[in-house]
């Protein structure tokens, strides 16, 4: 696999080696032959490459090549907290006595896991201002799930599901948050977005009745602003009966800084592969604990880790909406996180936070001129969420050629068409672990396309020419999908 | 510990990079005199709490604290344990875990701009291709959180497409996946049956048969079941598509390298859990939901989906002419997912388990179709021949459930299971699951005991001689 193999695609490992050539040996069995099942109960073939171990390495290591990671350089993702994922917490993880740990052992002979879990409950329900935790959650999205259900079960204990099955979501949400609420069984009520770029109030309290189960509210919003007046939303919501959700994908914002529980809301889920820099993985594996306070907590999902006198033990809240996952959620991504938090500590999370927002800030500054900036304070959070606005009406070029352009100018485009209330939006979160000068070399990029884009539209239109593959045709592979590997005279 | 020393004006973090003159520039860029003035918009009541978290560790430090932390685990020293029940202690190929920690691969995120991902994206085509091989079904998704969650996924779909509210599960099923089913469940207000145990599981079909009716959108059964029987897959969906439902099989990828494809015996899902196969147990997570289908459900599969395609244009080669397109891989069918359809996708699913879904497809690619069968062997055969040797002892039984089994059995001795598990964890040895409290007959008294491939043989010689002498102490008579 030189860099000479100009399509690399086109051959999958399952098109590579020859048969008869093996990537790794097996113990070979020397004692007495149980008999084996019938024929009727054993596989008749099985077909997987044929290589060898090195063949292996440089097929994986080429394919690694191919991509880009925030080891790689600047991944101003908004909303995904792209920030560097320090090496030592890999190594923390795979140290035999956690990574070797059984999830069944007896809780006497996992006490140093268990105790690292009420740790990280702890300190993670320290920052967020509630008064427990379940790490159970493997994801985002499953700790949404896991807030909503709580709030389903603790409606269904006071006799109130019934009438109760509206959620309400502002139209800046990730999708996460309606999906989440209807796969609990409720339907979603968008609320609009003001043009300070807070929650509409009047819609909101228009819709607030005895109807609705719950408001999910991001903080800060997908447009990297504080949402204006929330404990004031809260106060509307609870004298609605309702409860209050916080989608903490955005919590590096505020890390040290303010406290969900402080403002109102009844319970929320933070990502550990955000703010708390677990390597994303290319798509996971992450964590989503979810935390409360006093009134939901007999609800959260199983299991918990208790603290006793003599030790640390797993329990199950009273009234548990249940187990998410079939073990106990992701250990090693939960050891990273708080081997992070460690490293920090309080002084090191707010400098977290501080430098977090000064990058925002400062790119904000760099690029106000170029670039339209809707829902503008002049000031922002995290995350700056440009449109592309002024580059489409005026030359032609969308966000998805500017994104496209960035690659060419060697690095990772922000997230693009999001919120859905931004057109064309670029929604960059440069977090706190770039330099000021990448947050310069960034700005100076974005700026060198907005010229191109008026210059030499073409040029931003047919981007990228520079990555190891153009654009590609996703119609077609929508259209007429080709799912896996079949081989050759068998698709 | 130790305070450290940071230089006046220096970065406050080795992680942040900012010295007290790049503040100062950025500041005077803004306008501003100092950074507090960023957090004004938080109302001054709610601004800067007083925190309790403990102080920062630098990192030889924190590698101190930790190693500790890690030596206050029994997992921490080499000793034998015959723990399983759904986490099974494997051997992974060291080139899996080489490959994961590549940063360009751990440090990417989902693969949203394909350009710049095909490392992501066509070792997600190979991951879906190997799971597809394995299980005998016609498409796979990139994978999801775990085997409770991808068998609750499965379940939801099978509602979807039958559109039927009732979901039968068939015992002995892992407790933990039940636990999920029954959160998932209730969350979509389905109906959920739990259908007692067939006496053998190589011949479950009138079991199904009397419990499955029209109502039902699918049986759920686990391969090998929960007490380590071998299933018959082919009489099991012969029984519910009689009645209309679907079958999803929760199966273990390993066992999958000797055992018939379910796909061959008709199952329309498959799920399983691919943690081990791919990397360390890790106390149970992060784990890697396997999740494959029928083609006729693919535009109805939760989470992300990858397909094969190709340039729309080729690279302009040195001439300035246009060469023929490349192929490359990108998510597709993404009309499903939550960020396009929101309230209507087929799952909230974003952030899944893409890395340990890469470790899981190196491991299999690199023990190749030999290397999965002899390992599947090699593990059939330590298990049986550890229980036979147990069954030798006197006042020892060790028998599998059923006719058939793989790598799990039941195990009774003299003593009842919770002080047999106290007198081996006093010769070091991790004994095996307490089935107290489960409803089958065989599992009452007893210890599930595992053995895998990667059970050392010493490792058994000191589970026998632990027996040989606790049930000398006691000079009990078989108990089976």
């Amino acid at each position: 696999m030189s860099t000479a193999e100009r399509d690399i695609g086109a051959r999958l490992a399952f098109d590579r080696g020859s048969p008869g050539r093996r990537g790794v040996g097996v113990p070979s069995w020397e004692g007495e032959r149980a008999p084996l099942p019938p024929a009727g109960l054993l596989r008749e073939r099985l077909r997987l490459p044929e290589l060898s171990q090195g063949e292996i390495v440089r097929y994986y290591t080429a394919l690694s090549r191919l991509n880009y990671g925030i080891d790689s350089g600047t991944y101003p993702l908004g909303s995904c907290t792209m920030k560097y994922n320090p090496k030592v917490d890999d190594l923390m993880a795979a140290l035999p006595g956690l990574a070797e740990a059984h999830p069944l052992d007896d809780a006497g002979r996992v006490q140093g896991v268990l105790r690292i879990g009420c740790e990280l409950q702890e300190a993670l329900c320290s920052l967020t201002g509630f008064a427990a935790a379940s790490l159970a959650p493997a994801a985002g999205a499953q700790g949404e799930l896991a807030g909503v259900l709580m709030v389903k079960r603790a409606l269904a204990d006071r006799g109130d599901l019934a009438a109760r099955r509206r959620i309400l979501v502002p139209d800046s949400a990730h999708g996460t948050n309606p999906a989440t609420a209807a796969m609990a069984g409720f339907t979603v009520t968008q609320i609009p977005t003001a043009a300070d770029g807070s929650m509409d109030r009047e819609a909101l309290e228009r819709e607030l009745d005895g109807s609705v189960a719950a408001a999910m509210v991001t903080m800060p919003n997908t447009l990297g602003l504080w949402e204006r007046g929330i404990d004031e939303v809260a106060e509307l919501v609870h004298a609605a009966g309702a409860y209050l959700y916080a989608d903490g994908a955005n919590l590096n914002a505020i890390l040290g800084r303010a406290r969900f529980g402080d403002l109102g809301f009844d319970v929320a889920h933070v990502n550990l592969h955000k703010s708390f820099s677990t390597p994303h993985g290319g798509g996971g594996p992450g964590a989503g604990p979810v935390l409360c306070g006093e009134e939901l907590a007999p609800y959260l999902p199983a299991p918990v880790v208790v603290a006793e006198e003599g030790g640390f033990r797993l329990g199950r809240p009273p009234r548990s909406i249940g187990r998410l996952q079939q073990f106990h959620g992701s250990y090693g991504v939960l050891v990273r996180a708080y081997a992070y938090l460690r490293s920090m500590g309080l002084d090191g999370l707010r400098a977290v936070s501080e430098h977090a927002v000064l990058n925002a800030n400062y790119l904000r500054a760099l690029l106000v001129e170029a670039y339209d900036i809707p829902y503008d304070r002049g000031r922002v959070l995290h995350e700056v969420v440009l449109a592309g606005t002024r580059q489409r009406r005026e030359h032609g070029v969308r966000t998805y050629d500017i994104a496209k352009r960035l690659i060419d100018h060697g690095l990772h485009p922000p997230t693009v068409y999001f919120p859905l209330i931004v057109e064309e939006a670029l929604m960059i979160e440069p977090t706190e672990t770039e330099p000021r000068e990448a947050v310069e070399d960034f700005a100076s990029a974005m700026l060198a396309i907005a010229e191109e884009a008026a210059r030499d539209p073409d040029l931003v239109r047919s981007a990228p020419v520079s990555a190891p593959i153009g654009r590609l045709d996703e119609a077609t592979a929508a259209r007429r999908p080709d799912l896996r590997w079949l081989p050759a005279g068998d698709d | 510990m130790a305070a450290r020393e940071a230089p006046a004006g220096g970065a406050p973090h080795p992680y942040i990079p900012h010295t007290d003159e790049d503040r100062r520039l950025m500041l005077a860029r803004l306008g501003l005199s100092s950074t507090a003035e960023l957090f004004q918009e938080i109302p001054e009541r709610f601004r800067d709490p007083p925190l309790e978290l403990p102080p920062a560790l630098a990192e030889r430090e924190l590698i101190a604290f930790m190693a500790a932390r890690a030596a206050d685990n029994a997992a921490a020293r080499e000793h034998p344990r015959f723990l399983g029940a759904g986490a099974y202690h494997r051997f992974v190929p060291s080139v899996a875990g080489s490959i994961v920690q590549r940063g360009e691969f751990a440090t990417a995120y989902t693969p949203y701009q394909p350009e710049i991902s095909q490392g992501t994206l066509q070792a997600a085509f190979e991951f879906q291709s190997v799971v597809c091989e394995l299980t005998g079904m016609e498409v796979a998704n990139t994978g999801l959180y775990d085997v409770g969650s991808a068998t609750a996924e499965a379940v939801l779909m099978a509602a979807r497409i039958t559109r039927r509210r009732a979901v039968a599960v068939l015992e002995p099923i892992h407790p933990g996946t039940l636990d999920v089913l029954r959160t998932y469940a209730g969350a979509a207000d389905l109906e959920l049956e739990v259908v007692a145990a067939p006496a053998d599981p190589a011949d479950p079909g009138s079991a199904v048969d009397g419990a499955l009716g029209e109502r039902h959108a699918c049986l759920v059964v686990q391969q090998p079941d929960f007490l380590g029987g071998i299933v018959d897959l082919d009489r099991i969906t012969a029984a519910a598509h009689r009645r209309g439902a679907l079958v999803v099989a929760v199966c273990d990828p390993l066992a999958l390298g000797l055992l018939r494809a379910p796909g061959d015996s008709g199952v329309d899902v498959v799920t399983g859990e691919g943690r081990d196969l791919a990397g360390p147990v890790s106390f149970g997570g992060p784990s890697l939901g396997l999740f494959a289908a029928r083609r006729d459900y693919v535009r109805q599969l939760p989470g992300r989906i990858v397909g094969r395609t190709r340039e729309l244009h080729g690279p302009r080669g040195a001439e300035g002419a246009e060469q023929e397109p490349r192929t490359g891989y990108v998510l597709t069918l993404q009309a499903r997912e939550q960020f396009i359809r929101r309230e209507r996708a087929t799952s909230n699913f974003s952030t899944g388990q893409q890395l340990i879904a890469l470790g899981f497809t190196v491991a299999l690619q690199t023990l190749g179709p030999r290397g999965l069968r002899e390992s599947a062997e090699l593990c059939y055969q330590r298990a049986h021949a550890a229980a036979a040797r147990i069954d030798a002892l006197a006042g020892y039984s060790a028998r599998g459930r059923g006719s058939w089994w793989f790598q799990e059995f039941l195990l009774r001795g003299p003593l009842p299971p919770a002080e047999l598990l106290a007198r081996l964890a006093e010769r070091g040895i991790s004994g095996g699951l307490d089935l107290s409290g489960r409803a089958e007959q065989e599992a009452h008294g007893a210890l599930l005991v595992c053995v895998t491939e990667a059970t050392p043989p010493g490792h058994v010689d000191a589970l026998v001689r632990a027996l040989e002498s606790i049930g000398g102490a006691q000079g009990g008579e078989d108990p089976a």
